[in-house]
């Protein structure tokens, strides 16, 4: 990106931001003049203060020299009637800004984050396959939560921050012009002597961030691997490891917060030393009558609100540049490509499952990886998919569901072409089970009944104990209203394949796609899987990428893959009569075997 | 939170330090008011600039004098923060290593790690916050009383009056916030959940065309956490606001009442205006404190997880009296009619298993998923202790023996092989801290590990990633295999660790082992019939029951279940 380009995009995207707001721009107009008023009665209020100091004291001076006759209340008791509707007003209109405001921003990123979850179903498989997870999800937490500080607090904020500046330092001028001056001296004075210590405190900060890092990682590595530590008798010294680094993050975060402690301090420092110049000066201006006494009292009151927003609109820039980041990473997430739009095909009619690959080429980018293959799969058939890992058995179950869109060519279901249905359509023919098993955090009955819109109790028992997780659901002490937990861990690998074997029988669907299924799972349930597997395949076609020998040899066709492409396909007879690819294959895999 | 403070305890003279210190630090701030108010009343009134001036010096001694008290006190209040935080992660990380597998499998590994790592790093963010701000402004109250009430007693009494009112109106919004900030963590983890189950699951979601049911699942959590959101700000818009207008109608009561007492003249003006700025420093205090509203709910939800960790007792102790002599019968291993079963749980996972290995002997254990395999091997290490029966290892009740005199007579290798950050010499030194290089070279030659070793381009220096993510499968399992080895043990525990091998390096390996192993009990746990073909004893399981116990021959003879395994598999060979 160029230079010129930047700032453009910035504007862009601050726009864009704010287009969020426009529903809410009513709301948002009185938020903002509620916070005007309320800066402006509080900024009013040491003024009217320091008069009503003065009417005291130049009564009760007056009367100590005997040239009037005391205090007049009714005089002072009028300010103080209007000190306080300034205070009351300052309060509510304070009150009404925040409380507006709480909407107004929840409610916009309420927005935010209902645009991404929509986002979510529309983007492409590709992109889950492409970008990390967690980074993803910290897009919604982390950026969507920048988002909404920002507008819940740093805007208004920000608005007040400059209204009482500007109030504050035309207030002070028109008490006295030399007090300002001294007021206003000190700021670039604190600004210039906290810039060391802040320097300093970065350091010892991204210290202390690097051995936290560490011990992290230390943590992580001695709790996955416990077995093994306790296994080994390593527990000591997985504990001396730990007391080093953790009383190094105690240095490191000693010392980083020390410094960081230090500026408050400073600046409090700063700002007395203009008290008592303050005091001084206004002291002596008070004798020489150039100002009234009250005037020092609402000085005083107008440097220690002067603080506060001068910090604030420092930080702005800081705060504007860090909600744009997180709003640039949000919209990157928005815009990037969606599924192509499609064409509903109207009524769902159950497929016979006979499937067609014409011509069909396939890549990332340019460069094809499957290029011109061509199968035909008649209802009911088996077909394996062999090859070594990565060769893209996984992109042909991805072209098969629409995962993935073709090059070009065309797969047809029944006939039809796959482009032309609805993916939703499409995929009601499929039925899956993966090898990564995933499951959501809720009951194992939900998690079965997830293959199939409200199933009753009777199909999910059926459809558990035809993949043999009947019975290890029933030891678990609250059967099948346990919760898996949120990885489920509280279930082993063979029982949550178990699990997602029973959900696709639910689904009950004429083609089946078996990933690797069986992998994880021993000999002997294997066997009695593969009898339920034997049974819902019959008049079902199916896909299975295959690591059996007994599934490869029973299958009516099998496609060798390499490298994304289908290099040879046929009975496992007929392939092994080529002695090619597959032939070394499978003598390297599995004739093993037969010697062990 | 109650046990969070009692690990502040080691600290409590810094902490009564630092109390000093910020209460040094409000009096003399509220010294310069003070000090204001003298300026007009003997200065400004009298007309006396000289005085003006000295009191000015004061002033700026003072003020010297409260940065000094602030940095050291800065300085003490990093110390306890980090220090507090230090110790916590310390006594939680000793805590979960007392754990045994039962705590783990209840707490979740995930969990614990974070608890152990961002949980203590929130506490340790709020105690800081609380040293610097929050009980600044207690202090500040309590010395702005004094100053005020010294100052002049009976005009005191409109500040005292309005405390009151202050207090409770901050109680009151906290007990209702509390709650709400409460929800609001719950909420926001149940989003993530959900947006993270949306994440990993695409296919799945897609492949059973449930994209709407998510999509609700998903604006059911944004709904409610904005919701609840939306209660908190509107909420804590109330505070900030209330809490100025009741300073500032003190501020006006304060000019109403002094007037009068100046007007009778038991109060001088400098006095007048040194209350104003008592109250206003007081306000101030206030501001910074509500902080802790935001703060304290999320440490609070902090400190409970890790209470959480702390209150759970380990399931295993050791027995404190003292361990007998454990010569009697090395490298046998004995099963005395074991029965057990998971916490909780109403079936069995293991029922009257009985068998005795000598030195030298192989016993291997075969049976479905969920046959227990796994659960019998980790009650040799004593993971989980035996309900009924007993486990003699070196003809010792295991029980009676530390899990640490336990645990050195075994050499384990795990399902998964989990393998340290660190060189290879490295992870296969972790059986045995002192082992030569030629200790390490001659288990992983056994372990047939030595070959892909060598060939590495740094050899057995070669740093493995975390989890050892650069090797393949077999190569990992291979290294755990090592790691046993180097350590000589008087019982070998293999829990289904040659499943990533090949069957010509399973074979190769075996052999090896039995020409290497001859003082030594093995326990294999295995799938392929091949690998426990040629062993002393098979033990076949079946839903946690022996289903039958001898060699590959008799048990075709006797185990119908054993006979349906070697067939499925038998089979395959056969046509291959």
């Amino acid at each position: 990106m160029t230079k010129q380009k930047q700032p453009e995009k910035k504007k862009g995207t601050l726009k864009r931001l704010l287009r969020y707001l426009a529903p809410r721009r009513k709301r948002l107009f009185l938020v903002l003049l509620a916070t005007i008023l309320s800066t402006v009665f509080m900024i009013l209020g040491p003024k009217v203060m320091g008069d009503t100091i003065t009417e005291v004291f130049e009564g009760a001076y007056a009367r100590l020299t005997g040239t009037g006759t005391g205090i007049d209340f009714g005089k002072v008791g009028q300010m103080l009637l209007f000190l306080g509707a300034l205070y009351v007003f300052s309060s509510l209109f304070t009150f009404l800004q925040q409380y507006l405001m709480a909407s107004v921003a929840q409610n916009t990123v309420y927005d935010l984050r209902a645009d991404i979850f929509k986002k979510l179903k529309k983007l492409p498989l590709k992109y889950y396959d492409g970008h990390s997870h967690g980074d993803t999800l910290s897009r919604v937490t982390n950026d969507i939560d920048t988002i909404g500080n920002t507008l819940q607090q740093s805007l208004t904020q920000f608005i007040s921050s400059v209204v009482t500046l500007v109030g504050i330092i035309v207030m002070m001028l028109t008490i006295s012009p030399t007090l300002t001056l001294i007021a206003l001296v000190s700021l670039p004075l604190s600004v210039f002597a906290i810039r060391p210590f802040l320097k300093k405190s970065q350091e010892y900060f991204s210290k202390q961030q690097n051995t936290l890092g560490n011990l992290n990682g230390h943590i992580e590595e001695m709790y996955t691997g416990h077995q093994v530590v306790k296994a080994f008798g390593q527990e000591q010294q997985a504990l001396e490891t730990f007391d080093d680094v953790n009383e190094d993050l105690y240095e490191a975060g000693r010392r980083a917060q020390f410094i960081s402690g230090i500026i408050m301090p400073v600046m409090m420092f700063i700002g007395n030393l203009s008290y008592v110049l303050i005091s001084i000066v206004g002291g002596i201006l008070v004798t020489q009558r150039v100002i009234a006494i009250g005037d020092i009292q609402a000085f005083i009151t107008y440097t220690r609100q002067f603080n506060q927003p001068i910090n604030q609109v420092a930080n702005i820039a800081n705060i504007i540049q860090s909600t744009i980041a997180a709003a640039d990473r949000v919209f990157a997430l928005l815009d990037e490509e969606e599924e192509i739009p499609e064409t509903s095909s109207g009524e769902i009619v159950q497929a016979d499952g006979a499937v067609t690959f014409e011509h069909v080429a396939f890549g990332y980018g340019e460069e094809l990886l499957m290029k011109d293959l061509n199968i035909d799969v008649k209802p009911g058939q088996t077909v394996a998919i062999v090859g070594p890992t990565g060769a893209g058995k996984t992109t042909l179950i991805n072209l098969l569901m629409r995962f993935y869109e073709v090059n070009s060519g065309s797969i047809k279901v029944d006939g039809q072409d796959i482009q032309s249905m609805s993916r939703h359509d499409l995929r009601n023919h499929f039925g899956m089970v993966l090898q990564d098993t995933w499951l959501f955090n809720g009951t194992i009955r939900d998690n079965i009944a997830y293959g199939k819109n409200n199933a009753s109790e009777t199909e999910i028992i059926q459809v558990a104990k035809a993949a043999h997780a009947d019975q290890f659901i029933r030891t678990l002490p609250d059967g099948y209203d346990t919760i898996l937990n949120e990885d489920a861990s509280n279930i082993s690998q063979g029982q949550k394949q178990l699990l997602t074997i029973a959900r696709a029988i639910l689904a009950d669907p004429p083609i089946m796609i078996l990933d690797e299924a069986t992998s994880s799972v021993d000999t002997r349930t294997e066997v009695f899987i593969q009898e339920a597997m034997n049974n819902i395949m019959e008049g079902r076609t199916s896909f299975v990428i295959a690591h059996r020998l007994s599934t490869i040899q029973g299958a009516d066709n099998i496609l060798v893959m390499d490298q994304g492409n289908v290099i040879e396909q046929g009975t496992h007879e007929e392939l092994l009569a080529q002695n090619g690819f597959y032939a070394d294959l499978y003598n390297s895999q599995f004739a093993e075997e037969q010697t062990g | 939170m109650k046990l969070i403070f009692k690990k502040l305890s080691p600290y409590k003279w810094l902490i009564a330090l630092v109390f000093v210190l910020l209460f040094a630090q409000a009096m003399s701030n509220l010294l310069l008011p003070t000090l204001m108010g003298n300026i007009v009343d003997n200065g400004v009134v009298a007309g006396e600039i000289p005085y003006i001036w000295k009191i000015g010096g004061v002033m700026l001694g003072v003020s010297i004098l409260t940065v000094a008290v602030s940095v050291l006190a800065s300085l003490y209040s990093a110390k306890i923060a980090m220090g507090h935080g230090r110790d916590i992660r310390r006594d939680v990380f000793r805590h979960v290593q007392t754990f045994a597998m039962k705590e783990f499998d209840e707490l979740g590994t995930a969990s614990l790690i974070t608890r152990t790592t961002n949980d203590i790093t929130q506490i340790q963010q709020v105690m800081m916050m609380m040293l610097r701000l929050v009980i600044t402004a207690p202090l500040m109250m309590i010395g702005g009383i004094i100053m005020a009430v010294s100052k002049d007693a009976k005009l005191s009494l409109v500040v005292l009056g309005v405390m009151p009112f202050l207090v409770l109106a901050i109680v009151l919004i906290m007990r209702k916030g509390m709650p709400l900030f409460k929800a609001v963590q719950k909420r926001l983890d149940k989003m993530n959940l959900v947006m993270r189950e949306n994440l990993t699951g695409a296919r799945v979601i897609r492949a059973f065309n449930k994209e709407n049911t998510e999509a609700k699942r998903l604006k059911e959590a944004n709904g409610n956490l904005t919701n609840v959101l939306i209660k908190v700000n509107k909420l804590m818009a109330f505070l900030m606001p209330l809490m100025m207008l009741l300073m500032n109608l003190t501020v006006v009561g304060i000019i109403w009442f002094g007037g009068m007492r100046i007007d009778g003249g038991s109060m001088e003006i400098g006095d007048l205006m040194a209350f104003i700025q008592y109250v206003m420093q007081i306000m101030f205090a206030l501001v910074m404190a509500s902080m802790m509203f935001v703060i304290l709910p999320r440490a609070a939800v902090s400190a409970n997880r890790i209470k959480e960790v702390l209150d759970t007792d380990p399931s295993i102790t050791d027995q404190v009296e003292a361990h007998r002599s454990t010569a009697a019968a090395t490298g046998t291993l004995e099963f005395d009619h074991v029965d057990f079963y998971y916490p909780g749980a109403e079936e069995p996972a293991l029922t009257d298993v009985n068998f005795r290995s000598n030195p030298g002997e192989i016993t291997a254990i075969i049976g479905g998923t969920g046959s227990g395999k796994s659960t019998l091997v980790h009650l040799i290490p004593r993971f989980y202790d035996v309900t009924n029966g007993a486990i003699r290892v070196n003809g010792v009740d295991i029980r009676e023996a530390s899990q640490a005199e336990v645990r050195s007579k075994i050499g384990l290798v795990p399902q998964k092989a989990f393998l340290f950050t660190g060189t290879v010499a490295e992870n296969i030194r972790y059986g045995k801290d002192d082992a030569t290089m030629e200790d390490i070279q001659r288990a992983a030659k056994i372990a047939q590990a030595d070959d892909f070793i060598s060939k590495m381009e740094h050899g057995y220096d070669t740093k493995l990633e975390q989890g050892g993510a650069n090797l393949s499968g077999g190569q990992k399992q291979r290294l755990a295999i090592a790691r046993a080895l180097v350590r000589r043990p008087d019982l070998y525990l293999f829990d289904d660790s040659f499943s990533a091998l090949d069957y010509k390096t399973d074979a190769k390996l075996r052999q090896a082992l039995k020409e290497e192993v001859t003082d030594a009990s093995i326990v294999i746990v295995a799938q392929r019939v091949s690998s426990v073909m040629d062993a002393d004893r098979i033990i076949v399981l079946d839903h946690g029951k022996v289903d039958g116990i001898g060699t590959h021959e008799e048990l075709l003879e006797s185990s119908a279940i054993y006979q349906q395994i070697v067939e499925s598999q038998h089979g395959e060979e056969e046509t291959a």
